[in-house]
């Protein structure tokens, strides 16, 4: 399998594109196992954010890999007992695909069948992810939010220097012999946000939601800071901005919460936010779901700049 | 006239298969990185296109054939941009007279390239 | 112990393992962030596979699923994978953050490099 590859490859270039591969077979398998949302979570976010921020990485370190002293015996024999015991594990599961297994009693089939009926959404993994289980999700949220906030403090960069180096490196220099590549690009980016939009706000009636939406947008713009630099991308958008943005999505959802308080209900209980309970869900899913979109933006797209900008910087002659 | 229909759109599809499969094919056998993009970069997005089009004829009016003709536009816009991009660094890194494109490319580059 | 039953969870089990093993025995810190990501997927492909039912459908109701059956994959796992695929994707980024930060301190990422520096 490509894992194999992967493992005896030296070069980690070649290693990080077969992680794409590896992320399509995954998303693929996804699909085909009807999870159709995780497929388009994992092929948005679990490839192409992924791939890009090891890649940037990569630009850095060097693609070689040094061959190791020892031979790794003792790890070896840890993976195989491990594997073992594993594989004994495997044996008390149920069998694939039954419909009988515990994990499809009790509160699965609670949701399955009451969730059109609460909340008046068709896509039942947005009613469970925004509704049901909307505490784990805002603490999903806050984990991106603080992955922006660490990688902000570890990787700064001052956005006088970002503006005055943006040409001078190679790294980021608009590429501007790669004539197709533009005209390509200037024809997709504005479809590309248009879809993300259309994935933001088509969650409830089919597979969609604010990560998967947030990822295709930051991609977008991602796509046009590599064709056209730096700094044209930091002429229509400041990191305090993106800050803000990034903060300011998880406040939407927090203050949701907060609302649904301030009626005497409880944290994130959507029935108070209008007069009849259905509409109260409907908006509640709504707003909480722009949230995550926003904050996911901002943090991917702010990840990929602290990461450019930094080796930029430090690449700077002195 | 259904039956005119699906077989032709099983047809297509198995064309684009077999059109997918040469591909993979030809990236082995071909001994050079500009003549395994050229397999790849034209037949891989023939296959694709004749898998899509096979799927609209078998998928009759509707929301899915609209969007199977969005994927279609841009499969054909992407695709070749794709190669044309990998081929163009090629040319930058190995230069077609050499025969250093088929080596693997960790014994030819050290430590510190970068890449863009 | 039907093979045709548990051949998924036996293939997952190996993706697993070559995770684990990337991730203890390659010195390189970037080759351990990829490992772990493959440990992390092949979880993933765990949950999911536990979810599937044989002949559901999506966890979309439509009006053609509503009239026809009721049979849908259980959308609880899914939920969990979500939030799973994006924690992993921030522990990924802060990891490549912290690489970037120490090849500029030590100018190596080789991690037995690394020890011998700090043992002086």
């Amino acid at each position: 399998m490509t894992v194999f590859v992967i493992i005896s490859l030296r070069d980690l270039f070649a290693s990080i594109i077969l992680m794409g591969v590896y992320g399509l077979f995954s998303a693929s398998f996804f699909a085909l196992m009807d999870a159709v949302d995780v497929a388009l979570t994992e092929a948005a976010v679990g490839i192409a954010v992924s791939i890009l921020l090891l890649l940037s990485t990569l630009s850095f370190t060097g693609r070689a890999e040094k061959k190791s002293r020892q031979k790794p015996f003792l790890a070896l024999i840890i993976v195989f007992f491990t594997g073992a015991l594993l594989v004994y594990g495997t044996f008390d599961l149920p069998p694939f695909g039954s419909a009988t297994s515990p994990a499809h009693q009790h509160v699965a089939s609670y949701y399955i069948n009451e969730s059109y009926g609460e909340t008046g959404v068709a896509n039942l993994v947005s009613s469970v992810l925004a509704s049901y289980r909307g505490f784990d999700t805002l603490g999903e949220l806050v984990v991106i939010f603080t992955a922006g906030v660490g990688v902000i403090s570890l990787l700064s960069t001052s956005q006088k220097a970002l503006k005055t180096n943006g040409t001078t490196n190679k790294l980021v220099a608009p590429m501007t012999t790669h004539h197709i590549l533009r005209i390509v690009s200037k024809m997709l980016i504005p479809f590309i946000m248009l879809y993300a939009l259309y994935v933001q706000f088509h969650s409830d009636f089919g597979p969609g939601g604010g990560f998967q939406a947030g990822a295709i947008f930051a991609s977008a713009l991602i796509l046009y800071t590599l064709m056209f630099g730096l700094q044209a991308t930091l002429a229509i958008t400041s990191q305090s901005w993106l800050k803000f943005f990034a903060a300011l999505g998880v406040l939407l959802f927090a203050g949701t919460g907060i609302i649904s308080m301030l009626q005497q209900h409880n944290y994130l209980n959507y029935n108070v936010l209008a007069s009849d309970p259905i509409q109260g869900q409907h908006l509640g899913i709504l707003l909480v779901e722009l949230g995550v979109g926003i904050t996911v933006t901002a943090v991917l797209f702010q990840l990929f700049i602290s990461f450019t900008g930094y080796m930029l910087n430090i690449r700077r002659p002195a | 006239m259904i039956d005119l229909l699906y077989i032709l759109a099983i047809s297509l599809i198995f064309l684009g298969i077999f059109c997918n499969l040469a591909a993979s094919v030809g990236l082995f056998y071909f001994p050079d990185v500009y003549t395994r993009m050229h397999a790849t970069g034209v037949v891989d997005t023939l296959g694709t296109g004749l898998i899509l089009i096979g799927l609209m004829l078998l998928s009759g009016w509707g929301n899915a054939l609209g969007k199977l003709l969005l994927i279609l536009l841009f499969t054909l816009l992407t695709s070749p941009t794709i190669s044309y991009v990998l081929a163009n660094t090629a040319l930058k890194r190995v230069p077609a007279d050499t025969n250093e494109g088929s080596e693997c490319p960790a014994n030819s580059e050290g430590e510190g390239s970068s890449n863009h | 112990m039907n093979v045709a039953e548990s051949f998924n969870y036996w293939a997952v089990m190996i993706l697993m393992m070559s995770g684990l093993y990337i991730l203890i025995a390659q010195g390189n810190l970037v080759k351990k962030v990829i490992g772990l990501t493959i440990f992390q997927t092949s979880v993933f492909i765990l949950y999911i596979s536990m979810a599937n039912i044989t002949g559901a459908s999506a966890p979309v109701i439509s009006e053609a699923s509503s009239q026809t059956n009721l049979l849908f994959s259980n959308p609880l796992p899914h939920v969990m994978i979500l939030t799973a695929i994006v924690v992993g994707i921030s522990t990924t980024a802060l990891a490549l953050s912290l690489i970037i930060r120490i090849k500029r301190a030590y100018d190596t990422i080789e991690e037995d490099e690394i020890h011998d520096m700090d043992a002086q």
